[in-house]
């Protein structure tokens, strides 16, 4: 029976389907779990592909003006590395856990629209197909298409017909618009969801963090991809129908594209990183043995982050000769957004304060988290301040804090719920070993990598260049800095090892092997297709712990 | 996990969530009113920086006519919701039938102004800044009346074929909330377009 | 909602004051190991090596900076490091759930005050900065240089002296008492670029049709370096800037040196009719000659300068004919195109372009 990966209730499961059975039932889902496993296992393969990428530049830059590719491939390689990492790899995932675990959160059978849920990830996955086809069938009429190479964010005029010829940008574009359409479906699907799917007696204030985290991002997703949609249309009909939106020559403005890129691009990074922060929220509590600390400031501060988010944008544009009220502006609002977020990181320490941490693989990686997120918002906090900011981004610097935010936090996070649901989601506990393995070989690679790229931001090392001039003080920290990447490329191997061995092999889980206080405890591991026998009612934020400690319910004190 | 020794002692919950129809819809809307945004932001932004070309006041005439047409078209379609509501399915279908025809008519009005437009004043989305964002915005919202329109028609179909009852109330109530905002943009588009623009 | 147990905190706050006064020295010793004399430094485009005031400043401001985020970061690690230590899991007390505690609204206040705080005093400390850079006067004897970024290097123009290079700019030094500023006034010809010369300032982008400007006030000679920080297309990395402040009587020399046209012999040489024959002229200027073409770098004192190729190579002779011969030998996706010559011929346009001192 648990062979299987998601156990179906009907007589199809006495006798087992022929592959290609399995195969159309996995292709046309419309089971939330499913296709969260689905977004899972697309953003998998494309955090290998888009690692590759990275490893292919770091190669590059190991020493000063190398020869391992053209300065064309390079190019490509960062605008395709930037674009899938952020894209096709950390949004799929967050949808798909999302996808998978609001549901099972809120006692219901299945998200709000179950087809739209088919629809948007068959949409995100086209988009993400419709980018790579670029490399095989990007040339355009010079010949000088192929992947594009205009970096993620694209800026204008370098993306007009003038200075892009072929349709390289193109394929950047309509792969985008494509899957931010199933990124929106996604988002409303959440919102619909957590709005109105709950189960008996979870008001908004009982709901787990994890549910109100993930709405603040489709709140996000919803108001900050249309932005880009928009934009990126107005970039197609200056490219097909002789439009003038970015076109300099015609009195265009390329500072209005940056402006609307980053309207997208600044809530964009908020849609990556508060899903971590649920994570998070879920994991540090059960491995602390307590409740976690202030749930009300904590929904507080992420309804805060998320609308404070929408007012920072213009600070990826110091350099671009804003007025100086326009930048103090933008520094007090970015500033500001560092309280809500550090307000965070304290009530996760209070949550381990005064409890009994266990320190099993998902809880590393979430203490983990918390050091290099602290670290990550400082670097944060340093360019909120515009002159510094005018040294440091476009620099080396700037990469590394936002690498320390996406890898540090955001994946590290990634993994611990990975570990932390793996066993519900497949029925089996992980290797420990190869999870605490994984773990350390990740942490090296990690520190060596992103702790010492600050330094060549710091010398003067621009981004986005394929080669760099000897004298400059730069070679030893890339030489550094390629080598970490090295170790995370095998604890990638070691994490996938780890899943491929634990689904076949790894003991059966049951229902809550984390002695855990959520609903998705309560079921089967894997669950069965309907979820809930019979859908719950709860009276308190941990309905598990109210049911194991019945002299001492949570709603007692709430 | 109902705690059935707590139900006894509690009155029984008030459980009412919302609608998903309806909120899904907002939340359409809202990102709908994001990406308006943007084009109305560029339209304002470029408001008197075309460097050659026709000038707004020169070509623009205001579509006093078309503009009652959509905008009646919402009074039409709240009428027909309340009668389907009621159980009224003869006097939905009229009410319904007459926004179809109303927003067909604006949709018309814009093809004229576009063509008088293009071949009358020579015009066109490449011609300069304002020729551009005008063409965008105003073909962004039309697009949208469109697929409004597509839609309105398929209810209208399933009306005739006698399929539509009393209980689809809800979910053509939802549809009309999408109406109500392409009306609500219209008004945005037309007062910065024609009012402030020009 | 009431918390079962009270946090200690007045032990916390006194262990952690101990702690504290070991930040300032440890933050010094960052920024310290950073920051070099101009003479020898760690690296020519060290961003805490500044010898300008713009760049001064934000030194300044990133002191202060550095110093609360490093005072939040050791308070905040000794905090987590101590959790994760004494609060773990061990053999006595696995059996039972610590106690529940689900928040202190003392504690919770004191955690968003303080930061809002702080936030306002960085906020306060970063707008003084903004304001006098940006707001800084321009006094009438400041130079003004127009900077035109192209595709895959830069342009310069000395609107008052009447003089036109490119890739090497030469500025006057500037004595703290009596400022004598360059100002940049910054634009491009096509994509977007940033101008970049870390110790002489933050980075100012130069954005077609859009205008902008900068200012330093060098206070040392020498060279500086440094290289466009937006990307441009294929050759960003290779559009290098190379910045010499010279004394004012060196400026003055090389100033009168540039604003002479062409010191060209009566009798042209196969060099010079292959140059003036070729589409070179479409590209290159070179003053009082007939090549007067604005779309690549001007070429009337080429020799003057120590590199070609926007700093992509030194300007040798072997480097000269390899680079006329061949482009992309040294910046493949430059936009400047082979013209088909043969080696000997463009070894005679090298050598041709070897006389423009």
């Amino acid at each position: 029976m648990s062979t299987e990966l998601i156990a179906w209730p009907s007589s199809e499961t006495a006798t087992p389907q022929p592959f290609v059975g399995q195969l159309h039932q996995w292709v046309t889902t419309v089971d939330h779990k499913r296709l969260g496993i689905l977004y899972i296992l697309y953003a998998l393969l494309f955090l290998v592909v888009g690692g590759v990428e990275a490893t292919i530049m770091r190669i590059q830059l190991i020493r000063p003006l190398n020869h391992f590719v053209s300065p064309q491939v390079f190019n490509r390689m960062f605008t395709m590395h930037g674009t899938t990492m952020i894209f096709f790899v950390v949004m799929p995932v967050m949808f798909g856990f999302a996808n998978y675990l609001v549901p099972l959160m809120i006692g219901a059978r299945d998200m709000a629209f179950p087809r739209l849920n088919a629809l948007s990830f068959w949409m995100t996955a086209f988009g993400g197909l419709l980018l790579y086809f670029s490399f095989v069938g990007g040339d355009g009429l010079y010949g000088a298409g192929n992947a594009p190479d205009v970096g993620w964010f694209a800026y204008a005029p370098l993306t007009s017909k003038t200075f892009s010829r072929g349709h390289s940008t193109d394929f950047w574009i309509l792969s985008l618009l494509v899957s931010g359409f199933g990124s929106i479906g996604t988002a409303i699907n959440i919102i619909a969801t957590v709005l109105c799917m709950r189960c008996k007696g979870m008001s908004l204030a009982k709901l787990p963090l994890l549910a109100w985290l993930n709405a603040t991002m489709a709140g996000l997703v919803i108001l900050a991809v249309s932005p880009l949609t928009a934009a990126q249309i107005m970039l197609l009909v200056d490219r097909y129908l002789g439009g003038q939106f970015f076109d300099t020559q015609a009195g265009g403005s390329a500072v209005l594209w940056m402006h609307f890129f980053w309207v997208f691009g600044h809530p964009e990074v908020y849609v990556l990183v508060v899903p971590a922060f649920a994570f998070a929220s879920e994991i540090i509590p059960v491995f602390s043995r307590k409740a976690i600390f202030g749930y009300p400031i904590m929904v507080a501060a992420t309804l805060a982050i998320g609308f404070i988010s929408m007012s920072v944008w213009a600070h990826h544009m110091f350099t671009v000769g804003m007025s100086a009220a326009g930048n103090t502006f933008f520094v007090l609002s970015t500033m500001a957004i560092a309280v809500p977020t550090g307000i965070k990181i304290f009530n996760w320490l209070a949550t381990m304060w005064g409890g009994q941490i266990h320190f099993k693989t998902p809880m590393l990686f979430c203490i983990a988290f918390l050091f290099q997120f602290l670290i990550a918002g400082l670097t944060g906090v340093m360019q909120a301040a515009a002159p510094f900011d005018w040294q440091l981004t476009a620099s080396y610097f700037v990469v590394a804090h936002f690498h320390y935010v996406i890898v540090g936090a955001i994946l590290f996070t990634l993994f611990g719920a990975f570990y932390y649901w793996f066993p519900k989601m497949s029925g089996r506990m992980y290797d420990e070993r190869l999870g605490k393995l994984h773990f350390w070989l990740f942490l090296i690679g990690f520190h060596l990598t992103f702790d010492f790229m600050h330094i060549p931001g710091i010398l003067g090392m621009p981004r986005r260049i394929y080669t760099y001039e000897p004298g400059r003080g730069w070679d030893i920290w890339n030489l550094i800095v390629t080598i970490g990447v090295f170790f995370q490329a095998a604890a990638i191997l070691v994490f996938i090892w780890n899943l491929l061995w634990s689904y076949f092999r790894g003991e059966l889980a049951g229902n809550d092997p984390w002695d855990a206080w959520t609903l998705e405890w309560s079921i089967p591991s894997p669950p069965p297709a309907y979820n809930f026998a019979d859908i719950p009612e709860v009276r308190s934020r941990r309905p598990l712990w109210d049911l194991k400690h019945p002299e001492d319910p949570d709603w007692h004190y709430e | 996990m109902s705690t059935s020794s707590a139900s006894m002692l509690e009155p029984p919950i008030q459980w009412n969530p919302p609608a998903r129809g309806s909120v899904a819809m907002y939340c359409l809307i809202a990102a709908e009113a994001s990406i308006f945004t943007i084009f109305v932001v560029a339209y304002i932004f470029y408001i008197g920086k075309s460097l050659t070309g026709p000038q707004p006041q020169d070509v623009l005439r205001v579509p006093i006519f078309f503009t009652m047409c959509l905008l009646s078209s919402s009074l039409t379609i709240h009428f027909a919701s309340k009668s389907l509501r009621g159980g009224k399915v003869r006097s939905f279908a009229l009410w319904w039938l007459s926004t179809i025809a109303l927003g067909a008519l604006f949709l018309a009005g814009t093809a004229r102004e576009w063509f008088h437009l293009i071949y009358d004043e020579g015009l066109t989305i490449q011609t300069n800044l304002f020729g551009t964002t005008y063409y965008s915005l105003v073909g962004l919202h039309a697009f949208h009346v469109t697929v409004g329109l597509l839609a309105l028609i398929t209810v209208s179909l399933f009306t005739l074929f006698g399929y539509l009852r009393q209980e689809h109330a809800e979910r053509v109530e939802v549809l009309s909330m999408y109406w109500h905002f392409v009306d609500a943009v219209w008004v945005v588009v037309f007062i910065v377009v024609y009012v402030v623009g020009r | 909602m009431s918390t079962r147990r009270k946090v200690n905190i007045a032990n916390v706050v006194r262990s952690l004051s101990t702690q504290a006064l070991r930040v300032v020295p440890f933050c010094g010793a960052v920024v310290a190991g950073f920051a070099e004399p101009s003479r020898s430094p760690l690296s020519p485009t060290n961003i805490f090596a500044p010898v300008s005031t713009p760049a001064q400043s934000i030194f300044d401001l990133s002191h202060f900076v550095l110093l609360v985020t490093g005072a939040i970061f050791t308070v905040v690690v000794i905090l987590l490091t101590y959790a994760v230590v004494k609060f773990r899991k061990t053999r006595e007390n696995t059996w039972r759930e610590p106690a529940q505690v689900y928040g202190s609204t003392q504690l919770e206040l004191a955690w968003t005050v303080i930061p809002i705080l702080i936030v306002v005093v960085l906020f306060l400390a970063a707008a003084r900065v903004i304001a006098s850079i940006q707001n800084a006067a321009r006094p009438s004897n400041a130079l003004e240089v127009t900077v035109i970024g192209h595709q895959f290097w830069w342009e310069y123009r000395y609107p008052s002296l009447k003089v036109v290079t490119a890739n090497e700019l030469h500025i006057p030094i500037s004595d703290p008492a009596h400022p004598t500023p360059t100002f940049l006034t910054l634009l491009s010809a096509d994509t977007d670029h940033s101008f970049w010369v870390p110790r002489l300032a933050g980075k100012t982008d130069l954005i077609p049709n859009h205008p902008n400007s900068m200012w330093v006030d060098p206070h040392e000679t020498g060279l500086y370096l440094g290289q466009c920080a937006q990307y441009c297309g294929t050759q960003h990395a290779l559009m290098l800037l190379r910045v010499y402040v010279d004394s004012r009587e060196d400026f003055d020399r090389w100033v009168k040196q540039q604003s002479q046209p062409a010191q060209l012999g009566t009798k042209p040489s196969e060099g010079r009719t292959i140059f003036e024959t070729t589409a070179c002229v479409n590209c290159h200027t070179i003053a009082g000659t007939p090549a007067k073409g604005t779309f690549g770098p001007d070429l009337t004192h080429l020799m003057s300068r120590q590199t070609i190729a926007s700093g992509a190579s030194s300007n040798t002779i072997g480097n000269l004919i390899a680079w006329i011969y061949k482009p992309d030998v040294f910046k493949p996706g430059c936009k400047m195109p082979s013209m088909g010559l043969s080696v000997q011929q463009s070894a005679a346009v090298a050598a041709y372009l070897a006389t423009l001192h």
